[in-house]
């Protein structure tokens, strides 16, 4: 993205690229992760209030919409506590490493064809390996706050975490398969017009749901989000953090729900196409805000289900969790990516949408 | 196209330096008054007993395990993810050639997965022995 700018206006060459590039990661932390992660907490509960049969906050600023903004001021005035026998380095270092990885992730969000911060040759790849180092920061928070709830929390959230990264990894993979590429914008490309990657064979149909539930999972969401659960283990792995540290493991869990609905509609939905929509007519100054505003408009569909699944199902026991991770999930991914590929060789890489209209 | 990376190493140590700038910014901010009760461990409100450092269930480590061999296992299959689409286009024979070498290494490890869940290894409670 930065080069096309720089071939557009030369003159921006006098500072050299990693100034405009920290530029621009720091834009796009401030002015899009924050506040989107603040505005979809007020959404949330908003949300959680309508499905309750109650209304959600509605006294900070009209309709509760300044919620959000007195709940990061409350938590970053709040007494910083580091209990006395915890492991002080590691206990500072682990939301470090969370917020690292939940930031990094958004470095190869497709928003637009233009507009995506670092078009890796290996975007869908980058995704997981970033992913990962979550239940890193998950299982140095439990051991370092020194508290046994912390630790179990600590140690069951890392499980889950790792055990769900399957799935999503088997689907990743799967969709680079059947769309033929790594690279996120090329990804998009594949599915121009009506060929989703949903659509694309029956066994891609059942992958989308595979990678929703997994996906789910992994950022300890709606019905398994057993390592926050109040009742459960207190407050599992983020017990004895208090005010912006807290504050970082919140953010970074609606940041990583947002990346994985922007990552479904990339894969899954055909990320800015429309049907009917041919980019060729429209004139190229329109490019940028359609595709945005479409994008969008699918990733934060996937969103509002994603907040109306967890007001609505029961929590899971973590036995029946990790019973659905490795006894359905787990051979439907495998089944689905033998059915791909073999669907695949059959019908020459084409998609169930193009043979359609081979037909007519 | 590797100048991407710069993009990436510099998102990265944005992120490590982006906390404690968040907190140097609370720090002048809130109050600093630490007290013997409030840094002590929280146990529900009684006084802490025992080390925290417990020993932990044998079943993480099988979970570790099975998920280490899968990863790896779908890390080695990515390069054929995606050259795969350009390969059943190329020529028939290249097509099923890629699909049979992916069925047989997705094969090799679905028996060593059916092993592990006949054998009880996936599941979370130990299924007792019977006598």
């Amino acid at each position: 993205m930065l080069q096309d700018i720089f071939q557009y206006w030369p003159v921006l060459q006098t500072f050299p690229f990693w100034v405009w590039s920290t530029l621009s990661v720091l834009a796009l932390l401030f002015l899009f992760v924050f506040p989107f992660a603040g505005v979809a907490v007020y959404v949330e509960r908003k949300i959680a209030g309508d499905i309750q049969a109650r209304i959600g906050p509605n006294v900070v600023g009209p309709y509760g919409i300044l919620q959000w903004i007195a709940d990061a001021l409350k938590l970053l005035l709040k007494e910083d506590i580091i209990p006395k026998k915890a492991d002080r380095k590691l206990f500072i270092f682990a939301p470090m490493i969370i917020f690292m990885s939940g930031a990094a992730s958004f470095a190869v969000i497709p928003f637009s064809e233009n507009l995506i911060l670092a078009n890796l040759n290996i975007g869908i790849f980058y995704l997981i390996a970033i992913t990962s180092l979550v239940s890193m920061g998950v299982i140095i928070s439990g051991w370092a706050s020194n508290n046994k709830w912390s630790l179990l929390g600590g140690l069951r959230a890392a499980a889950q975490v790792v055990s769900f990264e399957i799935p999503v990894a088997l689907s990743l993979m799967t969709a680079a398969l059947a769309l033929g590429s790594l690279n996120m914008v090329d990804l998009v490309n594949a599915q121009a017009g009506m060929k989703w990657g949903i659509f694309h064979n029956p066994f891609m149909l059942i992958l989308a749901f595979v990678y929703y539930i997994s996906a789910l999972a992994e950022v300890n969401r709606t019905p398994f989000d057993i390592p926050e659960a109040e009742s459960e283990l207190v407050s599992g792995y983020n017990t004895e953090y208090s005010g912006m540290r807290f504050a970082i493991f919140f953010l970074i869990e609606y940041a990583d729900a947002f990346v994985i609905c922007a990552v479904s509609t990339t894969i899954f939905l055909g990320g800015w196409h429309l049907p009917f929509l041919n980019y060729a007519h429209i004139p190229p100054f329109l490019h940028i805000p359609l595709q945005v505003t479409i994008f969008m408009t699918k990733a934060c569909f996937l969103l509002v289900v994603m907040m109306w699944i967890r007001w609505t199902l029961p929590r899971y026991r973590v036995d029946q969790l990790m019973k659905l991770c490795w006894e359905v999930l787990v051979p439907f991914a495998f089944i689905c990516l033998l059915g791909t590929a073999l669907w695949m060789v059959l019908f020459q890489g084409k998609g169930f949408i193009e043979l359609l209209g081979g037909l007519f | 196209m590797f100048l991407e990376y710069t993009t990436i190493f510099i998102f990265l140590i944005v992120g490590i330096a982006m906390v404690p700038l968040m907190l140097l910014i609370g720090k002048i901010l809130r109050p600093h008054a630490p007290d013997d009760k409030k840094t002590s461990t929280y146990e529900c409100g009684e006084i802490p007993l025992g080390s925290s450092w417990i020993q932990f269930n044998l079943r993480f480590y099988v979970i570790a395990f099975l998920f280490l061999i899968f990863d790896v296992e779908v890390a080695f299959m990515f390069p054929v993810a995606s050259i795969f689409k350009q390969w059943t286009q190329a020529g028939f024979g290249q097509g099923w050639l890629a699909f049979i070498e992916v069925a047989i290494f997705v094969g090799i490890l679905l028996v060593g997965f059916a092993y592990a869940w006949h054998k009880g290894d996936l599941n979370w409670v130990r299924p007792k022995k019977k006598e």
